[in-house]
């Protein structure tokens, strides 16, 4: 193994403590901002299905508020947006570089994306599951947590699979700005050196990252699938 | 008891307007099997749904007993509900939780005991006849096995009134058969109110009491089930009675000029209806003896309703025509529905 490594990845061994560090990098990036995109995700998209037309909280004017504005940061690049949210970034976390200043960017890329993940997920509960729960006097709140919720827990598993792999990805783009990580590390030896094999073990440690997402959101899906 | 008080329902959709429920009013009593019957689009699930405010009447009142539940607080009618279970066509299970969890669901905040909570749900399974698939989930039972869970899962509150909505439109008839006849155990064994929405004359006859016809949002007949059968006042009514019995297809016959339906010089053939509850009398005997007429019995649909008899005949009459014209005035006196369908008396 370490022969192996040796002779195919010359560059990388040098750079191994650097390596693990960018890794160490990505993952807090995934994590920080992954915990805040799921959770203002979750939000948004609820709100979406309570306040649309027919919804239990119906509300014209705030889904029309959330629906636009998830639908204006969605049409914008993420290369963008790194730029555009640098001085919200430099207010909220003091910086708009680093690990730290890539938590916002990172943010306003996710959220929108996970919002009509989720949205679209429990639209998919049966409009008849939700009249059976009213009719047995639930109230709203408990409709949305042992309805809503309860029943889209596979196809939510999957929106949080598929949030976090291109969460993975925004991740290696903000390295592109400077925010450390995988994407910086590739791109300042693998491209920038020319150092072909860093680029190479970059991409096998982000494909296992996203395949090891992927299977962990097919489980849970299929595990609480009926 | 339920009591409806001029409601109407409006809907408004891409600024048309539909009026769903217009200006009904309604009684249902306490103990009751009540049904609704109408065509699709007539207003039945509008108008259901208003009982539990699970849609709100544009105008007009609901009561549950004395309690307006129109005028309840959200948190006040969510208390209300709770003693009006509601049965769905599509069952309404929650695919995510055992039949043992569907049934227990709503006694989540009812203050019971986990081993309270245990034995209830254990009893509305035996109940329902279900007790062997606690463990299961919902997509591995069949339909009739989904709507006794939804049932069980319905009664679980100790509802008064049970409210079903085409509760076996997705079952095949001997299904359907297997839970009317469960529903109407509860009504007598619990004493529960059952409202029922079906567009099938046959549940109506099965096991209601009492029956509305709904047509265009309206209420157009109301009454026991036997006297709506028997003495139906509005078209659309005699339509939905004659789906029940063969005793139309006599004009079916009569347009296909059947065999049957070709009668000699000095014949007619005639409908018998019984109107009252009166079949019970011999009256074939008794016309064609102090008549001297014969009657041929084309053919016939006499069945229960409750424990009356009810239906009537297709006969060819034959003799001469002032007795069989005094022959039916004697039927009519004796209230039974006479119809002259082909006519060959020769005069
Ligand atoms: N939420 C709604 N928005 C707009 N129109 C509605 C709504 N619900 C019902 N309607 C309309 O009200 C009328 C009555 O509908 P309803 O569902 O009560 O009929 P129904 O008698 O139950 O019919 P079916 O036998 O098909 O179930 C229909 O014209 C229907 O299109
Ligand atoms: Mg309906």
């Amino acid at each position: 193994m370490q022969e192996f490594v040796n002779t195919y990845f010359p560059n990388l061994v040098e750079k191994l403590p650097d390596f693990y560090e960018s890794i160490l990098q990505t993952f807090e990036m995934v994590i920080r901002s992954g915990i805040i995109s799921l959770i203002l995700g979750t939000l948004f998209g609820i709100i979406l299905v309570v306040t649309k037309k027919g919804g239990i909280l119906q509300n014209s004017v705030v889904f029309q508020i959330v629906d636009k504005v998830i639908n204006v940061f969605r049409a914008i690049p993420f290369i963008i947006l790194l730029t555009l949210v640098m001085p919200i970034s430099r207010s909220i976390m003091g910086t708009a570089i680093g690990v730290d200043g890539a938590i916002v960017p990172l943010i306003f890329g996710t959220v929108p994306f996970f919002s009509r993940q989720i949205e679209s997920a429990l639209s998919e509960v049966s409009p008849g599951l939700i009249e059976a729960a009213e009719s047995m006097g639930n109230s709203k709140i408990e409709i949305i947590l042992n309805v809503y919720f309860r029943e889209s827990i596979p196809q939510i598993a999957r929106a949080i699979s598929i949030t976090i792999i291109s969460l993975i990805g925004l991740t290696a783009m903000a390295g592109a700005v400077g925010a450390g990580g995988l994407g910086d590390f590739a791109i300042r030896y693998g491209h920038d050196r020319n150092e072909t094999d860093i680029t190479l073990a970059t991409v096998v440690i982000l494909v296992v990252l996203v395949s090891i997402v992927q299977l962990l959101g097919n489980l849970i899906a299929k595990k609480n699938t009926h | 008891m339920i009591t409806l008080k001029d409601i109407n329902k409006k809907f408004e959709s891409e600024g048309r307007t539909v009026e769903a429920v217009k200006n009904v009013n309604l009684q249902i009593k306490d103990g009751e099997v009540f049904g609704i019957i109408g065509y699709s689009g007539a207003g039945k699930s509008t108008l259901v749904r208003c009982i539990n405010l699970l849609e709100r009447p544009t105008s007009g009142e609901v009561f549950l007993d004395d309690v307006e539940l129109t005028a309840l607080k959200a948190s006040e009618l969510r208390k209300e509900r709770k003693k009006i279970g509601m049965i769905f066509q599509q069952f309404n299970l929650f695919a995510s939780r055992t039949i043992y969890q569907n049934v227990a669901y709503p006694l989540k905040h009812s203050g019971l005991s986990k081993a309270e909570k245990k034995k209830k749900v254990e009893e509305l399974l035996e109940l329902v006849g279900i007790a062997d698939k606690a463990g299961n989930y919902p997509s591995q039972l069949s339909g009739g096995q989904k709507q006794r869970v939804a049932i069980a899962r319905a009664l679980a509150n100790d509802p008064k009134i049970l409210l079903c909505d085409e509760a076996t439109s997705a079952l095949d008839p001997q299904t359907t058969h297997a839970i009317l006849k469960l529903l109407k155990e509860l009504n007598k064994k619990l004493g529960i109110t059952v409202v029922l929405i079906t567009h099938e004359m046959d549940v109506i006859k099965e096991i209601c009491d009492r029956v509305a016809v709904m047509e265009d949002g309206k209420v157009v007949e109301e009454g026991d089930v036997f006297t709506v059968f028997a003495s139906s006042q509005q078209k659309i009514t005699r339509k939905f009675v004659d789906t029940t019995s063969n005793l139309s297809k006599i004009h079916q016959l009569l347009e296909e000029h059947a065999e049957i339906t070709n009668i000699k010089p000095g014949e007619c053939i005639v409908k018998f209806k019984y109107l009252v509850r009166s079949a019970s009398e011999p009256l074939v005997s008794t016309i064609s003896r102090q008549f001297q007429i014969d009657v041929n019995i084309i053919f016939g649909n006499v069945e229960l309703i409750g424990s009356e008899p009810i239906g009537g005949l297709v006969s060819i009459l034959s003799g001469k025509p002032e007795d069989i014209e005094n022959a039916l005035n004697y039927l009519r006196d004796k209230n039974v529905g006479v119809e002259v369908i082909l006519d060959a008396r020769v005069r």
